[in-house]
């Protein structure tokens, strides 16, 4: 039998006396979609962060692959949360995306055809071909996105790491974003861990929902996890889910 | 006029300076993409202390300019992790080591030639022995520039990825400013602390406002800072005793401001015009939605108000 791609068994995270994670346990397939939802310090980042090897757990079983997590695994592509610097003007779209190729190796590289050719397929999986000349500063949000996007998948990793990629998106670019990342997830057959503020517009893509709060975490379909008494037993308040408008909104648990 | 051309100190002054010149172009792209540019301001002030310092002890003054601004730029290194606070660290490390260095020349009795020399440059007065030291030490910080090349620029862009693809990040962030230092150190006894400036980041901020790819930038780089220090050389030495680094700055000034008003001519066009060319029609429909988008979350943001 394949190993799954994520396993965590009793997983506990924890800073001194601060735990950020507690008793996480839960197995990712190949290909599966999964959308991690959860207020600010419910403990995603460090989640991402524990399978990419930056942090260890204080107790219980990481394994990526059938392995312990490490640092520099190429079967792994990772997007963090991005903010623009003005420093971007100097690099090009296509510059970005060759960091995935290459990055992580000394000297100053040469220029080839054969790296070319991957960096513009690269860009074409991602729509983003068009401006691949660009300086990245002057991109909007969702093009960057798609960038990062290329940039992690350039290794052909076996899980995909998305850390708020629809952030400061407006609704359009959400889609398009959301209809990206569910292509390459079923084209690639890699596992997805997508952090996000608003389930609707992952509803129809996701498989499953990881639900954090206060270090805890719920997972199963939308539909199991995102209910009035989960969420209320997570929260340890009484929380609301409200269906309206074909949108699902929580209610009350922010407060 | 070309004949002092001829004259060893010229040319001594114009290979040891073209030599700094090449290497602070290159140092200066990488504080540019890294927003590290307030550094090449503050350790050569950093520096000058150093000097002031190794005058008062009898020592010296480059011994006090290299060990100042490393131990400064290992200082700020550690202390300036988080990119927000970067700047506030820099600048709070700068003014103790000019409030020391103005101590330093306080105590120092006599006229401290040499700090002032610090201060405003010597490069046409430099020795044999200062150009072999300032040759050797140019080409192994270029050297390792080049070996950290694409760590650096990766970690630059994204520390967080670069993290995790295995780059050892803040480790990286030490040496690149140890380097800074060394650049600093060279390139202060060129065109003096109150100016390296301009030759750190004049030359690199005008290439990446005229091209984007990473090497071609540096290699712009390179190119006109060796043509500002060669011209600042000459000019000084035909002009009998205006100095060079007035010439260096002027300069250096005198190309960055029309290509900045100038470039938002170019940066970005040509792509975005292969850009709209190939997606005509996508282009105009695309707007069209984004009306459309604009109402619908008005109604939404109603809805929500009311919910609540």
């Amino acid at each position: 039998m394949k190993d799954p791609v994520i396993d965590l068994e009793h997983v506990r995270v924890q800073y001194g006396r601060q735990i950020i994670l507690e008793d996480i346990s839960m197995t990712v397939g190949e290909g599966e979609f999964i959308v991690m939802l959860g207020p600010n310090g419910a403990g995603k980042s460090t989640l991402l962060k524990l399978l990419l090897g930056l942090v260890r757990p204080s107790a219980g079983v990481v394994r990526v692959l059938g392995s312990p997590p490490r640092r520099g695994n190429n079967a792994i592509g990772y997007a963090p949360q991005h903010r623009v610097l003005e420093a971007d003007l100097a690099l090009r779209a296509r510059d970005v995306v060759g960091f995935g190729l290459d990055g992580n190796r000394w000297g100053p590289g040469l220029p080839s055809r054969k790296r070319d050719a991957i960096i513009d397929k690269a860009l074409l999986e991602v729509d983003a071909a068009d401006f691949a000349g660009v300086p990245v500063g002057q991109l909007s949000g969702g093009e960057q996105q798609r960038l990062l996007i290329a940039q992690a998948l350039l290794t052909n990793p076996r899980l995909l790491l998305l850390d708020e990629p629809l952030a400061n998106l407006d609704i359009n670019h959400e889609q398009e974003i959301v209809e990206l990342v569910a292509q390459v997830c079923r084209a690639r057959n890699v596992a997805v861990m997508l952090v996000t503020h608003d389930i609707n517009p992952l509803l129809t893509v996701a498989d499953r929902v990881l639900y954090m709060a206060g270090g805890r975490g719920a997972i199963g379909s939308p539909d199991e996890v995102i209910t009035s008494a989960t969420l209320s037993q997570l929260y340890g308040t009484p929380v609301e889910v409200v269906h309206a408008l074909g949108r699902v909104f929580v209610v009350g648990a922010e407060t | 006029m070309f004949d002092i051309l001829q004259y060893t100190f010229i040319q001594n002054a114009l290979l040891a300076g073209s030599c700094v010149a090449v290497v602070a172009a290159v140092a200066g792209y990488f504080m540019i993409v890294r927003g590290l540019t307030f550094a090449g301001h503050a350790l050569p002030n950093i520096g000058f202390a150093g000097a002031a310092g190794a005058v008062l002890l009898g020592i010296d003054p480059v011994i006090g300019l290299f060990v100042f601004t490393i131990v400064a730029a290992i200082g700020i290194g550690f202390l300036g992790e988080r990119i927000n606070g970067r700047d506030t660290v820099v600048g709070i490390i700068m003014t103790i080591a000019l409030g020391l260095g103005i101590l330093f020349l306080s105590l120092y009795a006599g006229f401290a030639e040499r700090v002032y020399s610090i201060l405003f440059g010597q490069i046409v007065g430099i020795s044999h022995a200062d150009v072999l030291v300032t040759i050797i030490s140019s080409t192994v910080t270029l050297a390792i520039l080049l070996v950290l090349f694409r760590p650096l620029l990766f970690s630059s862009f994204d520390p967080e990825v670069a993290e995790a693809r295995g780059i050892p990040v803040r480790l990286l962030a030490i040496l690149f400013l140890v380097l800074i230092a060394i650049t600093v150190s060279l390139a202060v006894q060129v065109v003096g602390a109150l100016l390296v400036f301009t030759l750190l980041v004049g030359p690199a901020a005008t290439a990446v406002r005229i091209v984007q790819r990473p090497l071609w930038a540096i290699v712009i780089a390179i190119v006109l800072g060796v043509c500002y220090t060669c011209l600042g050389i000459f000019l000084a030495a035909i002009s009998v005793n205006w100095p060079v680094s007035f010439f260096i700055a002027t300069i250096s000034f005198g190309v960055y401001l029309p290509v900045r008003l100038l470039s938002q001519l170019w940066i970005g066009r040509r792509a975005r015009q292969k850009v709209t060319l190939t997606q005509n029609g996508v282009f105009s429909s695309g707007q069209a939605d984004e009306q459309e988008q604009s109402t619908s979350v008005e109604t939404m943001g109603r809805i929500q108000g009311k919910s609540l």
